[in-house]
């Protein structure tokens, strides 16, 4: 592998990684600040619970998003140099101010939030995860701009050969971002919609697993108690809450993705037709959508896809909203292609090795088709899933069935897939460009950069291999980390979060020594920390 | 002269000034996780003293970052990549610090907790270092070449000035730990954090001085040099405050050392933003190094507005959080007897 490559693939793991933690932060950092203010309206006990459960899961995942996400940014100087010199009057921009109003926003006020329960008005610490979650969505929104502007770039003149901003507006309203970003967030939803949804499935299960729950004449639950700290009569509310917002979460998102992914299709039609060919493994122009191609997707010129099933119209309808118009395929784009942007690599030091090669102009057919039909299918397969959970869960408990519950706790998994595989989709599709052309009417058609450009020409691959090694390494061990972490809390319900409903006196360590800080507190200390580390 | 670019390099020596005073206190908190901090209690005391702001500082950072890159791409790309393999350590370094902050307390248990404790503190270490290295091979020079790309191999940035950088940011950083402490907690970790301040100040700001008067030596101006001087006094000051017992001026004090310390080596390296230790026909300046004029108006306008506000929230919740922490206040951990496993215990009963 050279240089190249290595980059290539430092990104896209380390980018798909944060972008694990991303869309949890986002969907469930606004379900946790939905709730408080329920609490905060209603008072009901069980809704403090349930900030207190949800919030603590969100906050260990929140961290994970802070620590990877510093690594993305920085990675555009250290490994890709040269797309930093060539985008920077416009692409940093958005990035500076997602910093500036966006990340302070949300570590500050998140800070406020953690260790405010007490020394805050339950009113302003309520407003400060408010603002913490306004935050995250503010920098979903700066960092897409920045990512539609490779997809699509507008507001710009090209001066010595680089794209000068010349119109923020457009930078800052490309339509790509607009759409982008409420799909973006759709998505975030609908992880933290399964994520409820499969957890509380969890517990109640257990709740019946354990005879806690018994389910009544009338075929509805009896909710019990149980001696044990925080497995009451509440926690079957805090429960049963949770599935049911889970699963209306999940199913309005999917609603949402659906909505605004078809809005996305239809300008990326426009925009990046090869991209959109690519994922039909379309190699014909026609109208037809594949629900299965078969033989050799990733052929380049094609001649060994068959579409086993096809349903005529709808690909036109995908495209343009009408069932007849002919939609281009790969093979008519590829001339296109060549013909406006060159069949080889200039003979530039900048390509490296590269300089001269004939370019590569479709993307890997098997990643554009699986991945655009992986998003849609685990997106729809969880709103399926949570419109059955609901069904199910009717008489205000769950099935004691332990495969069910293990569907509903794995199908967790379901809507991460599809983020996932709706970003490699979005940006290997773009490929061979990091910065595409788009040859629709305001997009720039002349504005568009190689990826094979964009790498930094002084580092070795020896270095990015490093780091890529030493990257992936560490991201694994903390995700093992943090996943052991995530089931412990969950396991430990309601009082893992929430020490004063659990108050189980131990003044020893397991060896024996006396426990460090421990009883002769002064009364009144907790004026001081609500909460601590 | 460029009026914008000048803005620019203005800011973004604020930017990095106001990280390191604020990162500043909160990595050099984090170092002495290990070796002043005695106990568990202790180790507690000094995490909860920065918990609620650490992460709203290490933003100055990532604004540093962006800023560069907004205002001077070409600065921004020559120096991260020059910088490769330190700035992944430091990558790593802030990764497993801010992990570390909030799963220590996380499990109950000692084995784990000190593996987090090493994590902080090595972790704040490695941090200080290499930010302090980068900064110092931005004002003394990368070999780059004429595209701005480092000749000579992966470690070609290593200098006496990378050590005296890194060292210059971790020793700072520990002194101004200990003034944040001493200001923030009460008993016993008060009185010891402010007794080593005022032993070890004269050592811990040894390099940090002979950075500010390498870069004066290279490129000083009068100005500059007279920053230096009065950074000098700012330090005497910090120490005799330290040393009667004013424990919040001696922390101003030391504040005022570093603004005039980052004062007297940025507007010393004005206006090269990166010199070519190759030729100096390579070097990056504000000229040749910035975005248009336009990107810069707009960053302008988005800085005014966003940077007034951040002061106002951030220093508010310094006020939200402004009682001293002690011994006392810590509660105990956290050990919650897991729902499900607690199960079996309560059937035993
Ligand atoms: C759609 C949303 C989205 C996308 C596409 C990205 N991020 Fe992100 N990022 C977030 C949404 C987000 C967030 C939800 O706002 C996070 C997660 C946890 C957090 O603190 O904020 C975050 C954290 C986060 C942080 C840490 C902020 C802090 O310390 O508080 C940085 C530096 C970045 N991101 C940078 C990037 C870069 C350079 C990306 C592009 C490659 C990127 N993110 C993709
Ligand atoms: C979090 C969501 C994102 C994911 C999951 C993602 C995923 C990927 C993947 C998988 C690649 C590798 C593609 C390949 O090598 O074929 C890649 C490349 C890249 N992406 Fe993204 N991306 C995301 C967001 C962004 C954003 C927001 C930006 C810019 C702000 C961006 C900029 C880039 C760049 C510069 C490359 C490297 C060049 C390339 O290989 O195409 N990405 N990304
Ligand atoms: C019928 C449903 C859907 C359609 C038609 C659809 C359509 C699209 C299209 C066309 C793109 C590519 C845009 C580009 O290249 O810039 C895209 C990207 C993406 N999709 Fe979907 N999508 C659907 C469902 C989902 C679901 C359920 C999720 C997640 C739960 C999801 C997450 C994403 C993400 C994260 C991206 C990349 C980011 C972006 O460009 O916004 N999508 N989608």
């Amino acid at each position: 592998m050279d240089a190249l490559e290595i980059a290539r693939w430092q990104f896209g793991i380390t980018t798909v990684y944060h972008f694990m933690m991303v869309p949890l932060t986002i969907g469930l950092g606004l379900v946790v600040a939905v709730i408080q203010t329920m609490w905060h309206r209603t008072g009901k006990p069980e809704y403090l619970r349930m900030t207190k459960f949800w919030g603590k899961l969100f906050l260990i995942n929140f961290i994970m998003g802070v620590a990877t996400g510093i690594v993305q940014e920085f990675q555009f100087g250290m490994a890709w140099s040269e797309y930093s010199r060539f985008v920077g009057d416009v692409f940093g921009a958005p990035l500076a101010m997602e910093a500036l109003l966006a990340f302070f926003v949300e570590s500050t006020f998140l800070g406020l939030w953690i260790f405010g329960w007490k020394q805050l008005k339950p009113a302003i610490h309520l407003a400060c995860l408010w603002i913490a979650v306004i935050g995250s969505v503010f920098s979903a929104y700066f960092i897409i701009v920045a990512n539609s502007w490779m997809q699509h770039p507008v507001g710009v003149e090209m001066i010595d050969g680089r794209p000068v901003m010349t119109d923020a507006w457009a930078v800052f309203t490309n339509n790509t971002a607009l759409v982008a970003v409420p799909h973006t967030l759709f998505g975030s939803l609908a992880v933290a919609g399964s994520f409820l949804l499969g957890i509380a499935w969890y517990h109640l299960w257990r709740r019946r697993h354990d005879g806690i729950d018994t389910i009544g004449a009338d075929g509805s639950v009896v909710p019990g108690e149980s001696a044990i700290p925080g497995r009451d009569r509440a926690d079957h509310a805090v429960w049963i809450r949770s599935l049911r917002i889970g699963a209306v979460v999940a199913m309005i998102s999917f609603a949402g993705t659906s909505f605004t992914g078809d809005l996305q299709g239809k300008l990326m039609f426009e925009q990046q037709p090869m991209k959109m060919a690519a994922a039909e493994a379309a190699c014909h122009d026609g109208t037809g959508f594949s629900i299965l191609s078969l033989g050799n997707v990733g052929s380049k010129n094609c001649d060994e896809v068959v579409a086993v099933i096809e349903v005529p119209g709808i690909l036109s309808f995908l495209a343009k909203g009408n069932f007849t118009t002919e939609v281009q395929g790969v093979n008519s784009l590829l001339d296109q292609y060549k013909a406006d942007y060159g069949t080889h690599l200039p003979d530039n030091p900048i390509y490296g090795e590269r300089a001269g090669q004939e370019i590569q102009y479709v993307p890997v057919m098997e990643v554009t088709y699986w991945g655009f039909r992986m998003m849609i299918g685990f997106g729809g397969f969880a709103a399926a899933a949570a419109l059955v959970a609901l069904w199910l869960a009717r008489k205000g408990t769950v099935p004691a069935s332990r495969g069910l519950m293990r569907l509903a706790v794995f199908g967790i998994l379901a809507p991460f897939g599809a983020n996932a595989a709706g970003w490699i989709f979005t940006e290997m599709g773009r490929q061979p460009f990091v910065v595409a052309p788009n040859p629709d009417a305001n997009g720039i058609d002349q504005v568009f950069m190689f990826t094979a450009a964009a790498v930094s020409p002084g580092v070795s691959a020896g270095e990015l291999l490093t780091s890529l090694v030493v990257l992936t390494s560490v991201y694994a061990v903390l995700l093992v980390v943090e996943v052991k972490l995530l089931v412990k809390y969950i396991r430990g319900g309601v009082a893992s979060a929430m020490p004063e409903l659990v108050h189980v006196p131990v003044d020893e360590n397991e060896d024996g020594t006396p426990r460090d800080g421990g009883p002769g507190k002064p009364a009144g200390a907790d004026d001081v920390l609500a909460f601590a580390y | 002269m460029e009026l914008l670019p000048t803005i620019w390099f203005i800011a973004i020596a604020v930017l990095w000034t106001g990280y390191l005073f604020l990162e500043g206190f909160d990595l050099g908190v984090g170092m002495l996780m290990k070796g002043f901090a005695r106990n568990n209690t202790e180790r507690r005391v000094l995490l909860n003293t920065v918990g609620p702001v650490w992460d709203g500082n290490e933003v100055w950072l990532l604004t540093a970052a962006g800023a560069t890159f907004a205002a001077f791409p070409l600065w921004y790309a020559s120096l991260f990549s020059a910088l490769y393999l330190p700035l992944l350590l430091v990558l790593v370094a802030l990764i497993f610090r801010a992990v570390a902050f909030e799963y220590r307390g996380k499990v109950d248990n000692p084995r784990w907790r000190a593996r987090w404790d090493w994590a902080i503190s090595l972790g704040s270490f490695v941090a200080a270092f290499g930010v302090g290295a980068a900064l110092a091979l931005t004002t003394t020079g990368l070999p780059l070449n004429a595209n701005g790309d480092r000749e000579g191999g992966p470690f070609a940035w290593f200098s006496a000035y990378a050590v005296l950088g890194g060292l210059a940011v971790v020793a700072f950083s520990l002194l101004h730990g200990l003034a944040f402490l001493a200001l923030k907690t009460d008993g016993d970790v008060r009185h010891r954090a402010r007794r080593w301040f005022v032993r070890l100040l004269p050592v811990l700001l040894l390099p940090i001085a002979g950075w500010a008067v390498s870069v004066q030596l290279l490129s000083g101006e009068v100005w500059t040099v007279l920053a230096v001087a009065a950074a000098v006094v700012a330090a005497v000051l910090a120490w005799n405050f330290a040393r009667t017992g004013a424990e919040g001026r001696a922390f101003l004090s030391l504040g005022i050392f570093l603004l005039l310390g980052s004062a007297s080596i940025f507007g010393a390296a004005f206006p090269v933003v990166l010199p070519s230790t190759l030729n100096p026909d390579f070097n990056l300046t504000i000229s040749n190094a910035s975005s248009s004029d336009y990107t810069l108006g707009l960053m302008s306008i988005v800085a005014c507005i966003g940077l007034p506000l951040v002061l106002a929230y951030q220093a508010w919740t310094y006020w939200v959080f402004r009682r001293r922490v002690s011994d006392a206040h810590i509660p105990e951990a956290h050990s919650f007897l897991p729902a499900i496993a607690a199960k079996a215990l309560a059937r035993k009963d």
